[in-house]
């Protein structure tokens, strides 16, 4: 029993952060029908802010980093996305896909390709007993802040202006701004909200690992790709639901593996989520508006 | 189409792979006369033509972009080490090779086919599922590919080497080879899509809702495009394995995958001639980039040394690229001689 309710913690804990990583792409894929492969550099960037910011107190170096992100993601928006907007599918997925590659290689130009060691928040490693049950610290605060992510987005989602509008842009963006939506402040929101999103995966993912490479972005971002196109290609619903569904599939890998398998656990992970998808072609959760329009 | 000029109009259209194939030897007849580096040079942007050439047969043909064709790469190098090296080393290093491979030693023309077949029936047992996706859950699917054939590799120590780099691949990749496997996979390019396949799926690339309505079974054409792409990736990474001598698993990740794909995006990713203008372009300025990266003086200027230059100018030239020519330099046109009337 124990066993069983470690392991629902720990695919929690990986699946929440899974979820937040495919929210983030999911979100700006729903509004502007791009996959952003940078998604996953500004996870890396934000590591990188924590390791410049370290030593200060934690407040201002979370703070400071989810700035950092935002600033990046509004900037790569402007500069990169918008002039791509509308393009065809093809430009869309290189022309991120090159912007990703940019961002690592400026970074990797400005601190060597090499792995920084970076220690930050050590209290959050300690583990906490309940129940029989003993977690890290940080997996309890990631699982927290996840659910209080989800919770705030969802709301904002349902009940705010902006929060409509961007349903509503989701839905169909030429329509939207016949109806009067400012398009432009809305997708420059949605970035601003990936980029929370995606600093906030960065804060817990680097006090996690406590190690920075300018590719560590790359594996969490296929992460949270793959739960997009598993839980369903432009449902917010559909990517919340793949990433948690990765983390507890990860997780019971892990399990369930023996020793010397161990290291092919991607491999099982991503044969799974094939044989899902030999299955469900469109995913878990299929919206309307994801369909081609004739 | 009528008699008398379909077959002088089919003649025609051979003109394409034939300019090119003549520009490629042009060039190598040039290099051959010049120092070693600038063959080695020469030798490795044809390997890098005949990846991006059969990466253009997939994505030029279906519109749909692929991040995994370097698994192929990887796949037919490989192979292809562990059927030409001699048994004594491979008993040493490929614990878990089975018997048959483990004992043969073939010559390496031999082992160029197989090596691309197995990469081919890789490619059909994991496109199988990865066609029936969409388009954009395709790309997507071909990058999730890419990571687990490179983790499996890089984790199998007993057939791989795993981290470590494998060493006594015999060496026979020099320019002539190399020009013959590129011509090769322009021939077999070429030929795919003047195909019934291929101008199917180059007509569902225009408009998949049309080409569904008019029965065409896509996800079928996908897979075979996806087949042949791969089978022609697998010969460069033979091509690749015989080149150096020298194979590492990560040699086939991130950065090769994204110099192929700037390749062909820069020169132009619906036509062929656009891989192979996109390849000499963009080989050309990556060899620029190396020696700037290196640093170096102008006049009395001293340029510090830049690692990651390269890179970041490629990406900066691929977006430029997409903002303001997103058909690429070719912009969807075939090479060919003017036309007489």
């Amino acid at each position: 029993m124990n066993e069983v309710l470690q392991a629902a913690v720990d695919a929690a804990s990986v699946g929440g952060i899974y979820a937040l990583m495919a929210l983030g792409i999911g979100l700006i894929f729903g509004i502007v029908r791009l996959v952003n492969f940078a998604h996953g550099e500004f996870v890396m960037v934000g590591g990188y802010a924590v390791l410049l910011l370290a030593g200060a107190p934690t407040v201002a170096v979370v703070a400071a980093t989810l700035i950092v992100v935002i600033v990046l993601a509004l900037g790569v928006e402007r500069v990169a996305f918008r002039p791509l907007r509308g393009a065809a599918m093809p430009t869309l997925l290189v022309g991120s896909f090159a912007v990703s590659y940019f961002i690592q290689h400026v970074v990797m130009m400005s601190y060597g390709g090499n792995t920084v060691g970076v220690d930050f928040l050590p209290r959050l490693s300690k583990s906490i007993e309940f129940g029989g049950v003993s977690a890290p610290a940080l997996q309890l605060v990631a699982i927290a802040i996840t659910v209080l992510l989800l919770a705030g987005l969802a709301f904002c989602l349902k009940a705010t202006r902006f929060g409509i509008e961007m349903r509503a842009a989701a839905e169909d963006l030429r329509m939207a701004r016949l109806m009067g939506v400012p398009t432009n402040l809305i997708i420059a929101l949605a970035f601003a909200i990936s980029g929370v999103l995606a600093g906030v995966v960065a804060i817990v993912y680097v006090a996690q690992i406590g190690v920075l490479t300018p590719r560590m972005g790359v594996q969490p971002a296929l992460i949270g790709f793959v739960a997009t196109v598993v839980g369903g290609m432009g449902s917010l619903l559909g990517a919340v639901v793949g990433g948690f569904l990765i983390g507890t599939i990860t997780v019971l890998l892990q399990v369930v593996l023996p020793l010397e398998l161990r290291d092919f656990r991607d491999a099982f992970l991503f044969g799974s989520l094939f044989l899902i998808l030999l299955v469900r072609p469109q995913g878990l959760i299929v919206v309307r508006s994801a369909r081609e329009r004739v | 189409m009528s008699d008398v000029r379909s077959g002088s109009a089919w003649l025609g259209r051979l003109w394409t792979p034939a300019v090119l194939i003549a520009v490629l030897v042009v060039i190598v007849v040039l290099a051959s006369t010049g120092p070693g580096s600038l063959q080695r040079t020469v030798t490795e942007a044809l390997i890098k033509l005949i990846v991006v050439v059969g990466l253009y047969l997939f994505i030029g043909n279906t519109g749909v972009i692929s991040f995994g064709h370097t698994a192929f790469m990887a796949i037919g190098a490989y192979m292809s080490a562990w059927l030409t090296m001699t048994p004594a080393l491979k008993r040493i290093r490929f614990t878990d090779l089975p018997d048959v491979v483990a004992t043969a030693q073939l010559p390496v023309l031999v082992a160029a086919p197989i090596s691309a077949t197995a990469a081919a029936l890789v490619a059909l047992i994991i496109g199988f599922p990865l066609m029936r996706l969409s388009g954009i859950s395709a790309s997507i699917g071909t990058f999730a590919m890419l990571a687990v054939i490179i983790a499996v590799y890089g984790n199998w120590g007993g057939l791989t080497g795993g981290k470590s780099s494998l060493i006594g691949v015999p060496v026979e990749t020099d320019l002539w080879v190399a020009l013959m496997w590129a011509g090769v996979a322009i021939v077999i390019a070429w030929v795919f899509q003047r195909s019934k396949t291929g101008l199917l799926l180059r007509g569902s690339r225009e408009d998949l809702v049309a080409a569904r309505a008019s029965g065409i079974d896509v996800h079928r054409l996908r897979l075979v495009a996806f087949v042949v792409s791969a089978f022609v990736v697998g010969l460069g990474g033979h091509a690749q394995a015989h080149f150096l001598g020298i194979l590492t698993v990560d040699a086939f990740y991130l950065d090769i995958t994204f110099v192929t794909i700037g390749m062909l995006v820069i020169g132009g990713m619906n036509s062929l001639s656009g891989a192979v203008v996109g390849v000499v372009v963009v080989s050309t300025l990556l060899d620029v980039l190396r020696r700037a990266e290196s640093g170096f003086s102008v006049g009395a200027i001293e340029i510090p040394s830049l690692p990651g230059l390269s890179q970041v100018v490629l990406a900066v030239a691929m977006l430029l690229i997409l903002v303001l020519r997103p058909a690429g330099l070719m912009g969807d046109r075939e090479v060919s001689l003017p036309r007489r009337r």
